[in-house]
Formats: C-alpha cells, structure tokens, sequence
C-alpha cells in the first residue's frame, strides 16, 4: 500500500459495469515527506474520499477488488482508508 | 489503473488463439492534466474505444477479468473511455484531441 492524495475525479460513462457506483478518483502517490513519488494513477473509491484527502492506497488487485467488494474484476487500485497521522523514527524520512 | 491517450493500433492476424477477436490499440500515458508522460504500449479493449479518446487502463492479471470467462493472455487492457476529468475545482476537457 501506499500514501496517497487525492488531487481529482474522472467521469466515465463507457466502463466495466464492475465500476459502476463507484467514483474514479485520480491518486498521486506520495513519498513520506509529502514529495510526488511517480505519475498519479485512477484508483476505485471504496471509502468515499474526495478531492485534497490524504488516503491509502491498495496498488494490488486483489486487495483492490475485494476493498470495493467487486470480486473478480478488472481493478487494480483503490483508495481504501484515510491518513490521520504518521509517525517516523527520528531521522527517517 | 492508468490514464491515456489511445494513438493508434496494431493489428495481428496470427496470434495466440484465445487472443481472437481482440483489438490491440496504442496508449500514450497521459499526466493527470492530459499531456503526454512515459512510454506508448500496447492494451487489449473492453470499452469499443477508438484512436483518439482518453481511456484508463488495467495492468496485470486482472487484465483479462473483463473477457470472463475466456482468459486471453493479455497484461494490459482498457476499462473505461474517460469523458471528463475534474482537477481540484478545474475542469479539464476529455475527449478526442
């Protein structure tokens, strides 16, 4: 898993009926100093995160799809909890 | 999954035999604000999307999930045409372009 914001949404209308009722939120994951750390990704909502969230995000599919309680689907990713609070070693970062 | 740009697409008659039928299209990797980042690969379809159109893809096995129960030997497949995509407060357009 991985720390993540959420920085957008996609509307799509053509899709995998597994997708349906669900939002599509655009990721960017995060590097523990709050840095990008990579492209940002679509990941399926499966705990109603919105725009500016900090969250965390499943980059399994198995993970994924059981998350949004879509067994044997096409998902890869999902956003499956928020962040409250990190806490860090002195001096790791 | 990944947003992209479909460029183009490849055809192939002879082939692995549960890959009949497919359609091999080309995706630009797009950046959140829609312009081009990465390499171009080579996705199956499940959408019916066309040369032009944003799409987002899945990558790994779950990637022939969407062909249930045939079980082509695909690692990257498109799932959805994207019509619009909302940055924070901004609109940005999809569609072809």
């Amino acid at each position: 898993m991985l720390i993540a914001r959420v920085i957008g949404e996609l509307v799509a209308t053509e899709k995998h009926p597994s997708h349906e009722g669900r939002k599509l939120l655009l990721v960017q994951p995060l590097n523990l100093d709050g840095s990008d750390r990579g492209q940002a990704v679509v990941a399926l909502d499966a705990v109603d995160a919105g725009v500016g969230d900090k969250v965390l995000l499943a980059t399994d599919g198995f993970s994924a799809m059981t998350a949004v309680g879509r067994p044997h689907s096409p998902i890869d990713m999902a956003v499956i909890g928020f962040i409250d609070h990190v806490d860090l070693l002195p001096g790791v970062s | 999954m990944y947003l992209g740009r479909v460029v183009g697409r490849v055809w192939s008659t002879v082939k692995d035999e549960n890959l009949r039928g497919q359609r091999f299209l080309i995706v630009q990797p797009v950046t959140p604000g829609l312009e081009s980042a990465g390499r171009r690969l080579i996705c199956t379809d499940s959408t019916g999307a066309g040369t032009g159109e944003l799409v987002y893809w899945v990558r790994g096995r779950e990637a022939s999930f969407p062909f249930h129960p045939a079980e082509p030997p695909t690692d990257t497949t498109i799932v959805g045409i994207v019509d619009s995509v909302h940055l924070g407060k901004n609109l940005l357009a999809g569609g072809p372009g």
